[in-house]
């Protein structure tokens, strides 16, 4: 099987950038995950790290997550509640990526076993998974910056999910330091039969990357949804490796609003039969907001679904991106592959680059794909305020009727209101 | 109530004019309906006077309740008491028909100075509207219009409508797409809100719509006037002999 390659050459400039970073860097003792950390900065010298020129960076500039520095972030000053503050939960809390063990729950809960990774003892589950999925979604396309995750993150929680716990697991972030620059890696193991619904909220360093590693086994369920906070000038990169087992589930949902560089790379592997992997993301952003999704979806297994619903509110000059590539190994039949990206753009200077991808190697597949970039309907303007709705506020109507089919991808209803009232305080604000 | 007079309007991005001087004015309580071949500006007029965007006026005025309605926005002139029954509801989807309804009567009541409606005084009075006009729930959870039939989409208007209780309604085509019982329905709903206090502008191409919401005045529209005005018998007389007669002895 010929996959159409992507390039990315590791030319001296890179090499010399790579080193530079690595040299700044200091890897934490890890114990049972050292090997895996030691094979994924191999990995990052053999790749090097993202450049301008690598085509899968082609519409975003990878230098603010590569550059040794990471540029400084102001801290979001607001008086709106932080998501999620209604919802009975586990909390774990980091700040600028360091636990904060009194803000946090105790990490105890049943139906699940939760450690950190910085203090996770020396023979443990995850020795399995730290680094291996990663490693994985390395093929056919490279991530560096998330063998670069493996290799230093100083922490990250470990999830493995023996049953269906009663409350959702909440991981929050906050973001205290103006010059912050955090690594955490997660790893999520999710058994036969259980089922446990992740969320991540805030913005959690001036500069972010984080890893998540996912193995859903088979019959087993997971749901994540996640708000990224809303600091104007952090950067994000993040990565979600999951894999799926026969019959499983897999749903992720991420909000974005502001951010100056966020990129969220997520890349699911269907392996068992039956298995159903959704991933949606709605991002909301004006003025130097550049916000990128990139999604690699691999079906290697008989009567999968996969779905894509990413829509885009961009505004002032706002940037959005989408590569999103659905893949169907040979003789994965009566696969069922959904992809859509859509931007609404609020005005002229803003601009939508949207990159989506089919490679099928079997020949019972349904597999579709849209991309739209458009305005307001003027139409359906008029019909609102016809019947006594102001401009504005028909406009946020219209704006939040944009995103729903996204939203519309979280089971739980509770948190679809609580992500659609975070975009009509985002739209009204703007409306002065 | 709705007072025109020598209104004349013009598309705006090309040079072409189509209402040439319309007077027309409907009576508190009355049920005024414009007939008229394609093309002779009675869907124009209703845009006009509800404030869509691509219309220049030229000339003339237009007021409710002795209001200037032609320079306020499409929702001043909603909050007014002006309603327009669209000929093509348009569908919004994402939008709950409910957060939608909930959103326009609260928005009207704000626009007034009136105290908004609570979400179980709204449940209330939509349900024993909607049984009225035999939309059950689901339609009423559906994104608006989405997948909604023609006679579907024709009921929520007047849904709409009954929820809104707007002082003057101008209808147009609305039996457009209506097979008998679904007009029937639609106008019983209509007749439903006839009220000393409220004045209607039926628009329509036959007379059939008019066998059940019965008409004070029929006012025959030709290429952008009101050509000829009389009662209910007008419309009789364009069902049974066209419009060719009354052009003719107009012109």
């Amino acid at each position: 099987m010929a996959l159409a390659p992507v390039t990315a050459i590791l030319t001296p400039r890179k090499q010399e950038a790579t080193e530079a970073r690595l040299a700044a860097m200091t890897m934490p003792a890890g114990g049972w995950s050292d090997a895996a950390r030691q094979d994924a900065v191999a990995r990052v010298r053999a790749m090097g790290l993202p450049g301008a020129r690598d085509e899968y960076w082609k519409y975003t500039k990878p230098e603010g997550f590569v550059d040794v520095q990471a540029q400084a972030a102001a801290v979001f000053q607001s008086d709106e509640a932080p998501m999620f503050d209604e919802l009975d939960r586990l909390k774990i809390v980091f700040v600028d990526g360091v636990f904060d063990a009194d803000a946090s729950d105790d990490l105890a809960l049943e139906g699940v076993s939760i450690d950190r990774l910085a203090e996770a003892a020396d023979i443990h589950w995850a020795k399995d998974l730290y680094g291996v999925l990663e490693e994985r979604g390395q093929d056919p396309v490279q991530r560096p910056l998330a063998s670069l995750n493996t290799a230093y993150a100083t922490d990250g929680i470990l999830i493995h999910v023996t049953g269906k716990p009663s409350k959702p697991i909440n991981l929050i972030y906050r973001h205290a330091s103006e010059q912050s620059d955090a690594i955490l890696h997660h790893v999520i193991k999710v058994d036969a039969g259980a089922e446990a619904t992740i969320l991540e909220n805030g913005p959690a360093a001036s500069r972010f990357n984080k890893c998540m590693e996912v193995d859903v086994a088979d019959t087993g369920r997971l749901h994540h949804v996640r708000a990224q906070g809303r600091d104007h000038e952090r950067r994000a990169i993040t990565h979600i490796f999951a894999r799926l087992g026969t019959e499983s589930t897999f749903k992720s949902f991420t909000l974005t609003v502001n951010g100056v560089m966020t990129r969220n790379e997520c890349v699911l592997e269907l392996t068992g039969d039956d298995a159903e992997a959704h991933v949606a993301g709605a991002c909301m952003g004006d003025g130097n907001f550049h916000h990128d999704d990139t999604v690699f979806v691999t079906h290697d297994a008989v009567n999968c679904e996969s779905r894509q619903v990413f829509k885009k509110v961009l505004r002032n000059g706002a940037t959005g991106v989408f590569q999103g590539k659905i893949l169907v190994k040979e003789g994965a039949q009566k696969t069922d592959g959904y992809q859509i990206s859509q931007s609404l753009l609020l005005d002229d200077d803003s601009q939508f680059l949207a990159k989506p991808e089919l490679e099928i190697y079997a020949d019972d597949v349904a597999c579709s794909h849209g991309s739209t970039s458009g305005a307001i309907d003027e139409d359906g303007l008029f019909y609102l305020r016809a019947r006594g709705v102001p401009r504005g506020m028909a406009e946020d109507l219209m704006t939040i009727a944009f995103i729903a089919e996204a939203v519309q991808e979280i089971e739980n209803e509770d948190i679809q209101e609580q992500i659609n009232n975070r975009v009509a305080g985002w739209l009204e604000r703007r409306r002065g | 109530m709705l007072e025109i007079k020598n209104l004349h309007v013009k598309l705006e991005e090309e040079d072409k004019v189509i209402l040439k001087g319309v007077d027309l004015t409907v009576e508190s309580g009355k049920v005024h309906a414009i007939m008229g071949p394609n093309g002779s500006g009675k869907s124009t007029l209703s845009y006009v006077l509800s404030g869509k965007d691509g219309y220049e006026v030229t000339d003339g005025e237009a007021s409710l309740l002795g209001e200037d309605i032609l320079e306020m926005e499409p929702e001043e002139r909603a909050a007014a008491g002006l309603f327009l029954a669209f000929q093509y509801p348009v569908e919004i989807p994402g939008v709950g028909n409910m957060t939608f309804l909930r959103t326009a009567v609260n928005a009207q009541r704000k626009a007034r100075g009136q105290e908004e409606m609570n979400a179980t005084e709204f449940l209330k009075e939509v349900r024993a509207r909607a049984k009225d006009l035999k939309i059950d729930a689901d339609m009423l959870k559906r994104p608006v219009n989405v997948g909604f039939s023609g006679g579907e989409k024709k009921r929520n208007e007047i849904l709409q409508m009954a929820m809104l209780e707007p002082k003057m309604c101008i209808l147009d085509e609305t039996d457009s797409g209506l097979d008998v019982d679904a007009m029937k329905l639609v106008a019983e709903g209509v007749n439903a809100l006839r009220d000393e206090g409220r004045g209607f502008l039926v628009i329509t191409h036959y007379q059939r719509l008019l066998d059940h919401i019965k008409p004070d005045v029929v006012h025959i529209m030709a290429n952008g006037r009101i050509v000829k005005t009389g009662g209910p018998e007008l419309a009789l007389e364009v069902e049974n002999n066209g419009y060719a007669d009354i052009l003719a002895e107009v012109a």
